[in-house]
């Protein structure tokens, strides 16, 4: 889940139960209908605010939490060309996270109280980014498959409704496509390298299999529907389509350079659907749930980046200036 | 061991201090020219404490790709908007149509005159 939305059946119901003004839910609804975009001042039912303040929120977190892993790689990269791509690269996803956070800012949420939601738990970010990078060759699965998958994401996502979102992804997903191509690049030449890094890369390919079929959250046969993120345009495809879309685009790219899958089970049937074997749905709760081997450490970096540089903060702050909600 | 070296390097499991809950800095629209001659155009937003900390922040944030000119930055409580409920009061403008160059042709009417009058 990088944008995405599923919902408990707790909450499902409550925004089930939610009541609005009817002339202006429908008024607010006519207008998604026809395409058109919701602005920030406009009217929106409360749980249209609620659930995109959530979406956007997370996925501001995982832009920023995602550059940990990679980052940490910046001082140990193989070359030159390889460094410069990823110091871009983290550079790219820091600026993500701050268009997102504006997004979200646009509906009422201050930055502050998001940054400090991530530190508290009470906000999430995306589950891949709890697990380790352990060799470059993790910087090539991740660059070309965790970024190929936010990509499926990221478009269907700037297809929704809210304007800010959408313009923000816009840009966002422009720049991703040089991650993916770094990433892609990265992974070839690995794969078509000498045995040792053949097998690194193999390796990592193991490694990150069930993390990125966890990526877009547990299957439509596990998790609640709403009719209404649909019909509001928040939540445009369900999780396992977009999966299928996912791996449909990106396993043979990986079989073409002779790798493999760790899943026998994994083909793509009469119906063009794919098929993998269950890829451990506890796991993904238990380290969603902060039982993953990198949820502390990530928490922790974010945490010592706002205690060691307060100070500054502090020393910047005018206390006659009031913050202001963004315009758009 | 971490893989992250800030960890090893700084201690980090040992920080146990409070979460941050401080107060914004100012918001800053920004304004993107992208060569002379065009408009600069709105890209977005960024926070910082000064004109120049806003200027710095815009040119990391929207300046990465492609090409610049110049950038604007104008704090957010200083600019008016009119609300999106008022948005009809543009509706009308499209039906103007005598403010556009289309809306004038006279070619029927000259021609009208030239056969009635055998000019060639």
């Amino acid at each position: 889940m990088y944008g995405n939305t599923s919902l408990t059946a707790e909450e499902a119901k409550i925004m089930n139960a939610t009541v609005e003004d009817p002339e202006k839910l429908a008024v607010f609804e006519e207008r998604i209908t026809r395409g058109e975009k919701i602005e920030p001042g406009d009217w929106m039912p409360k749980e249209y605010r609620k659930q995109l303040i959530r979406m956007i929120e997370q996925h501001a977190h995982s832009e920023i939490v995602g550059a940990l892993p990679e980052g940490t790689w910046i001082t140990r990269a193989p070359n030159f060309k390889r460094k410069l791509a990823l110091i871009a690269k983290v550079q790219d996803e820091i600026g993500h996270g701050q268009l997102l956070y504006s997004a979200a800012e646009t509906l009422g949420k201050t930055r502050e109280e998001m940054l400090t939601d991530l530190l508290s738990g009470k906000s999430k970010y995306s589950n891949v980014f709890n697990y380790p990078a352990n060799t470059w060759a993790d910087m090539a699965v991740i660059g070309f498959l965790v970024d190929g998958a936010a990509i499926v994401n990221q478009i269907i996502n700037s297809k929704g409704s809210y304007g800010p979102y959408c313009r923000a992804l816009e840009r966002i997903c422009y720049e991703e496509s040089f991650h993916l191509k770094q990433g892609h690049d990265n992974f070839v030449y690995l794969a078509t390298g000498t045995p040792v890094q053949r097998t690194m890369v193999q390796e990592a390919l193991n490694r990150w299999y069930r993390p990125l079929l966890h990526f877009f959250g547990p299957s439509d046969r596990n998790s609640q529907h709403s009719e209404k993120l649909m019909k509001w345009k928040v939540k445009l495809a369900s999780n396992d389509d977009m999966r299928n879309q996912f791996l449909d685009q990106y396993v043979p790219k990986i079989y073409e350079l002779g790798l493999t899958l760790p899943d026998p089970n994994l083909k793509k049937n009469a119906d063009g659907i794919w098929e993998f074997s269950d890829p451990d749905w506890d796991e993904f709760k238990r380290v969603i749930n902060g039982d993953g081997p990198c949820n502390k450490e990530r928490i922790e970096v974010r945490r010592y980046a706002e205690l060691a540089h307060r100070w500054v903060r502090e020393a910047l702050l005018n206390p006659k200036e009031k913050y202001a909600i963004p315009l758009a | 061991m971490s893989l992250d070296p800030r960890i090893n390097r700084l201690d980090l499991h040992r920080t146990k201090e409070g979460e941050q809950t401080s107060s914004h800095l100012i918001t800053w629209e920004v304004f993107h020219q992208e060569k002379r001659g065009k408009q600069p155009v709105h890209a977005g937003i960024v926070h910082a404490s000064s004109p120049e900390m806003a200027m710095l922040f815009a040119k990391e944030q929207y300046a990465r790709r492609g090409k610049t000119t110049n950038l604007w930055v104008v704090k957010t409580s200083d600019v008016y908007t009119f609300s999106y409920e008022d948005e009809d009061i543009f509706e009308t403008t499209p039906e103007k149509t005598f403010r556009d160059p289309g809306f004038y042709k006279v070619r029927d009417r000259i021609e009208a005159y030239q056969a009635k009058n055998k000019i060639q």
